[in-house]
């Protein structure tokens, strides 16, 4: 399954980090993984949260360029070697992974991995043959 | 020394008799040679025999850039294409450049007021000129080379950049005189330090510096740092390049060499015509110029002319230093820079809107700084760091190609340019000029 991801992009000054979070906690919007790639400049900020769509409007409405990006929540096994495995796969298969990062979920003995890929869909069959759960719904 | 001073000591009437003459045979040339002029002439119900005296130039329409943009490449060349020796352009790099050109006695005439000007700043024959002007199309190089040969000093054609190297030839060859802008002289000025070399100990006695905006904080700057004496001078493309007024050694105003470039100073709002000591636009007739003759080109830059008692016996018409520009032009590191060219580069880039902010500023380098500020759009921005980078980058190189000089790309949220209701602020600049 795909997942809706939120970049915003900001620019590297005091309290644009806190005010994100603040609109996201002010309108009821629960995160579910963050992360930030930063440079020297600016950052963006990449979130999955319960409701990604009205996040995006929110950030719209608020003057911060905002967009949604697909992405996959694969959820590995939370143990040594877990991503591992996800990783060997997706090699194996040539597909190539532009980043990912950790999610603030986790599901009993499992954790949910965020996945950018270059090839989505053929992401998803591959990891769908070998056994590999993804996450549909945060 | 004055280079001429049958010419630049000339008893008043007799060089207001000579700038008549040259006016009225001027006036005749063009309607007769340049459709344009005669356009122009007509429009204004006017005929060169109408030109009786001095102050009948205030009947001839004016030249703009955008004349000079319009005509190019060859409309107002006044002789054969194969009479030409050489062609400059301005020194923006932008789509449709001004251009100059010169015969034989214009180039003549051009080592002549550049062989003025590097005397007033007390040059001669027994003086190495080290020339860190850009050499090529600009007529910076060229203009102050060709001087030098007049004089017959040794001209050290350095070009601008390689500082390291540039300050090794001016070691090695004794160096006396520096013509460079004045942001480069101080930037000299910080590697000489750091590769050691003092400048107290170097023959360097005066520095020839234009082409840019600069104040007299800047000059005791550079006269302390460089232990030399700065001499300002001033030109322009469309009337010859350098060599059009430059300083003595009184320091006070620049002497303009009117008996071939004619001043006035207009009223920019009504065209009129102001007396000496009112501040406004400097206009400039090419009295002798051959090539392409220009009537009363409108400079946009801002300044005032008197005539004194120089104590250096010269008698040429002063004109105050620059005190700024009635136009948006930037001049940065002695480029010409338009901020609409900066617009038209956005435009251009399919991503990008025009919202865009230029900060300009001299850092520690004393080099001009450009910071152009870009509103990050829907259209392009990415969740990936290095598609935001290759924007930048296309936005930096697209400008490059199109200024001329490399300016710091820097993007930011949007909204967070200022919009305003009439004409948007879109240039900060910092420097104290």
């Amino acid at each position: 399954m795909k997942v809706k991801q939120i970049s915003v992009f900001l620019e590297n000054k005091n309290g644009r980090l806190a005010e994100v979070t603040r609109l996201l906690g002010d309108n009821a919007i629960n995160l579910r993984a963050v992360s930030i790639a930063d440079t020297a400049d600016f950052g963006i900020l990449r979130l999955v949260c319960d409701q990604p769509d009205k996040a995006r409007d929110l950030f719209q409405e608020n003057n911060f360029t905002a967009r949604i990006t697909e992405v996959i929540g694969i959820i590995v096994e939370d143990k040594p070697g877990g991503l591992a495995k996800v990783m060997t796969i997706l090699e194996n298969n040539e597909v190539n992974i532009e980043y990912l990062y950790s999610s603030l979920m986790n599901q009993g003995e499992k954790a949910v991995e965020i996945f950018k890929v270059d090839n989505i869909d053929k992401a998803l069959k591959i990891l769908a043959e070998n056994n590999i759960q993804t996450i549909g719904k945060f | 020394m004055i280079w001429n001073k049958a010419r630049e000591c000339e008893d008043l009437e007799k060089r207001q008799h000579r700038q008549l003459a040259d006016l009225r045979e001027l006036c005749f040339r063009v309607y007769d040679r340049v459709p344009f002029y005669k356009r122009k002439f007509d429009e204004a119900g006017i005929k060169p025999d109408d030109i009786k005296t001095l102050e009948d130039i205030s009947k001839i329409p004016f030249t703009t850039k955008d004349d000079m943009r319009v005509t190019y490449p060859y409309g107002l060349l006044a002789v054969d294409e194969s009479d030409i020796r050489e062609i400059h352009t301005s020194s923006g790099t932008t789509g449709t450049p001004v251009v100059d050109a010169y015969t034989h006695s214009d180039m003549e005439m051009w080592g002549e007021v550049m062989a003025r000007c590097l005397c007033m700043a007390g040059g001669g024959k027994e003086d190495v000129i080290q020339n860190a002007y850009g050499y090529g199309m600009f007529t910076g190089g060229l203009g102050v080379h060709y001087g030098a040969q007049t004089i017959g000093a040794n001209v050290i054609p350095a070009a601008s950049g390689n500082t390291k190297r540039q300050l090794m030839l001016m070691r090695d060859f004794k160096s006396t005189i520096l013509t460079c802008t004045p942001s480069y002289a101080l930037f000299m000025a910080e590697v000489a330090k750091e590769m050691g070399i003092d400048f107290k100990e170097l023959p360097l006695k005066a520095g020839v510096f234009g082409a840019e905006p600069w104040s007299d904080t800047m000059r005791q700057e550079i006269e302390d740092k460089l232990n030399l004496q700065a001499f300002d001078i001033y030109g322009l493309t469309e009337i010859i390049g350098p060599g059009v007024s430059n300083e003595c050694s009184e320091h006070h105003g620049l002497h303009v060499n009117e008996d071939f470039f004619y001043p006035e100073i207009i009223n920019p709002e009504t065209g009129e015509v102001l007396p000496p000591g009112e501040k406004g636009e400097l206009v400039f007739t090419t009295l002798s110029k051959q090539g392409t003759p220009i009537l009363r080109y409108r400079t946009r830059d801002i300044t005032w002319l008197w005539r004194d008692q120089c104590s250096c016996g010269r008698n040429l018409i002063k004109m105050h230093r620059l005190l700024g520009r009635n136009d948006d032009m930037l001049i940065l590191r002695g480029v010409n820079v338009f901020p609409s060219q900066i617009e038209n580069v956005l435009l251009r880039i399919e991503e990008t809107q025009p919202h865009y902010l230029i900060i300009v500023d001299r850092g520690d380098s004393h080099l001009d700084e450009v910071e152009l500020q870009v509103e990050v759009e829907e259209s392009f921005f990415s969740d990936e760091t290095k598609a935001l980078e290759k924007i930048r980058k296309k936005i930096h190189d697209e400008l490059k190609q199109e200024l001329g000089i490399s300016v710091k790309i820097k993007l930011v949220e949007p909204k967070s340019i200022e919009r305003s209701m009439g004409k948007a602020k879109r240039v900060i600049d910092k420097r104290k000029l």
